[in-house]
């Protein structure tokens, strides 16, 4: 493994590995070590990772939970503004608020923007779009998407120092450590 | 769901064929839109590309001359048009039937051919949402339809089932795309990587929207997944339920039932497993290279979910023939009566024999692993499908409550012309994906392969062993 130079800008410190295994095992340590700005890449989603991680949030069911629910109120509320309010109809004296024929306009109304809410919210979150990526710049980072596994500790850790950082990838056993140039 | 896949069933039953590694999954499945195509494609292509040119004359002629080309008439006001948009949702069905519902059931053998379903869902959908748009005789104002204040002060009716048909279809195929848009994108990010040309990186790049593979954006990818998986399976029920309440809502002898949404949904799920049927063997043959992943178990399972819910769909023409006796009502009656023995005849026992004797054979485990008697079958199913919805549509019509108002119905050469071309659309479709896009959902697919394998064993199951249908047998590999 060739020692790499310090650049004057550094995104982080990427650690390939061979198995999900020893991937999940890094990403505990790495959690452990104390490094907190780090991330993992995956050929496919692993079961347990951000567990080990010790990431967990759940902003996107929120978030398609509040859109269905918005989806729901507003596709009902269209139907009982136009029937009562904008343009009442009285056909035979039925009544306008006829909700059980609503129902279901208000259930497409409901699914349709929680499902926007599911895709739009997740690549907002994921900040997608971004062409541009320090990783990308390793080149062994190409087979992230085919059968690699990496860790990448980020210089905007507070705890991260080059030498510490290195040093401490070294000791998990990847297949190869790179810096990764901003 | 490792938990839950026992191990003999791996044995017994396995998902993948022959040395699979993360590596070969991904290169098998993502050659095949970077090298040359085969000349089975370009035939294929070609024939549909034709279809595809014939229905834009079709529809330009359609829009010179109006829906008077149709056959349609008084008492028979849905003809072809509402019966092709019957039978294309419900071919649709079953992409969303495999790519969430199986997703919810855990079932992993949904994996090799969710993506390729997806695909012909929105396709089929596409094909389907022409018919009602060009039977309003005035396509151009279909913006009527939506909520959209206009100069007419007007509003849609919400309270009809043909407005909540614009919605539940229109929704559907919003979510059919997102839903598969959103599996594709990892997929899209591998091309990426793996890209020949300069072209091909680029555009799968742009289009996989920077995708890297973080173990975070996976996480909400995959909670994304989900949600939209949950999502899809009650929105696919209530599409093919609001498609019944078209029928069932009205008073006409044979539409007024309340078996209709679940026999439609049924009967959805019933044409578009034999699509998949249809579709899966030939692509299988052309690119061989699927049928390490789509194995001979994948075939098996989907032809007996053919067998199963042709039995339900069955079920509801023998519970429909009840109806009529037991309404005690003569228009009711008369209705089953004119069935069997009326001028459509033909068309009533046709259904009867492509939907409940033929599809009998796959009780049979040889048939079940026969590619051609499969192929042959699935054919049948869509035609016997197809002659449900003109038997719905058509019989009740064209004799209801007045016997002065009988009338007849014959489709005219511009029906079929229609209805031929959209296939042709749909095949030119179908090729078009094949080309350009992976065709299996591949990080699915090696997520799968690790759960099962957990990436040691270098087997896809063990390929001495043939698969043993008739075994005391799981129905997927992870249940």
């Amino acid at each position: 493994m060739a020692h790499v130079e310090t650049g004057p800008k550094l995104y982080g410190l990427i650690a390939e590995f061979e198995t999900p295994e020893q991937l999940l095992e890094a990403a505990r340590r790495t959690r452990d070590a104390g490094y907190r700005k780090f991330d993992c890449y995956t050929p496919f989603p692993i079961h347990g990772l951000t567990a080990a991680m010790g990431v967990r949030e759940a902003k996107v069911p929120w978030t398609v939970f509040i859109c269905g629910l918005l989806g729901a109120i507003g596709a009902f509320s269209l139907q009982v503004w136009t029937s009562l309010v904008d343009y009442p109809l009285n056909i035979g004296g039925r009544d306008l608020l006829s909700w059980p024929y609503f129902v279901p306009i208000t259930f497409e109304g409901m699914v349709l923007a929680a499902a926007f809410g599911a895709f739009f919210g997740t690549h907002i979150y994921n900040r997608m779009l971004t062409y541009y990526h320090p990783v990308f710049n390793v080149p062994q980072f190409a087979r992230a998407s085919t059968d690699r596994f990496f860790v990448c500790i980020e210089s905007k850790d507070p705890k991260f120092n080059r030498d510490e950082a290195y040093q401490f990838l070294q000791s998990l056993n990847p297949i190869s450590i790179a810096e990764v140039p901003e | 769901m490792q938990q839950t896949i026992k191990q003999s069933e791996i044995r017994d039953f396995p998902l993948f064929e022959g040395q699979q590694s993360y590596e070969r999954i991904t290169g098998q499945i993502t050659s095949i839109p970077m090298e040359r195509h085969p000349v089975a494609w370009t035939i294929m292509f070609g024939l549909g590309f034709i279809g595809a040119t014939s229905l834009v004359m079709a529809l330009a002629w359609l829009l010179i001359n109006g829906v008077g080309l149709w056959g349609i008439n008084q008492p028979v006001g849905w003809g072809f048009d509402i019966i092709n948009f019957v039978w294309w949702i419900g071919i649709g069905h079953a992409g969303t039937l495999i790519s969430a519902i199986l997703l919810l059931l855990r079932q992993a053998w949904r994996m090799s051919i969710n993506r390729f379903a997806e695909a012909m869902t929105i396709f089929a959908v596409m094909c389907a949402g022409l018919f009602p748009l060009f039977h309003t005789g005035r396509p151009w104002v279909a913006y009527w339809l939506f909520p959209i204040p206009n100069w007419l002060a007007m509003w849609p009716q919400f309270r009809s089932p043909l407005e909540w048909d614009v919605w539940a279809v229109s929704t559907y195929f919003t979510v059919s795309v997102l839903f598969w848009y959103m599996g594709l994108i990892p997929d899209l990010a591998k091309m990426r990587d793996r890209a020949k040309s300069q072209l091909a990186r680029v555009l799968n790049g742009v289009f996989s929207l920077g995708w890297r593979n973080s173990a975070i954006h996976w996480m909400r990818w995959e909670q994304a997944y989900l949600l939209l998986a949950g999502l899809s399976t009650p929105l696919v029920l209530s599409v093919h339920s609001i498609v019944s309440l078209d029928f069932a809502i009205s008073i006409i002898p044979g539409w007024h039932v309340t078996i209709f949404p679940p026999y439609f949904v049924a009967g959805a799920i019933f044409s578009g497993f034999a699509m998949v049927l249809t579709l899966v063997i030939p692509f299988r043959i052309i690119y061989p290279k699927l049928s390490e992943y789509i194995t001979m178990n994948h075939i098996d399972w989907m032809a007996k979910v053919m067998l199963a819910t042709g039995w339900i769909v069955f079920y509801g023409y023998l519970c429909e023939m009840f109806f009529g006796w037991y309404s005690a009502n003569q228009f009711e009656q008369f209705l089953v009566v004119n069935r069997f023995f009326g001028p459509y005849w033909a068309a009533y026992w046709a259904l009867i024999i492509c939907n409940g004797i033929i599809p009998q054979v796959l009780w049979s485990p040889k048939i079940r692993q026969n590619l051609l008697v499969l192929f042959i079958i699935s054919i049948i199913v869509n035609i016997g499908m197809w002659f449900e919805r003109f038997v719905i549509i058509v019989m009740s019509l064209h004799r209801d409550f007045q016997t002065s108002s009988w009338g007849m119905y014959t489709p005219t050469i511009n029906d079929w012309w229609l209805f031929l071309s959209t296939i042709g659309f749909f095949v030119m479709m179908m090729f078009v994906f094949a080309r350009f896009i992976p065709m299996l959902a591949v990080a699915e697919l090696k997520e799968l392969w690790y759960k099962l394998y957990h990436g040691h064993d270098g087997h896809g199951g063990t390929p001495t062993r043939e698969p043993k249908p008739t075994a005391p047998a799981p129905q997927g590999g992870g249940q």
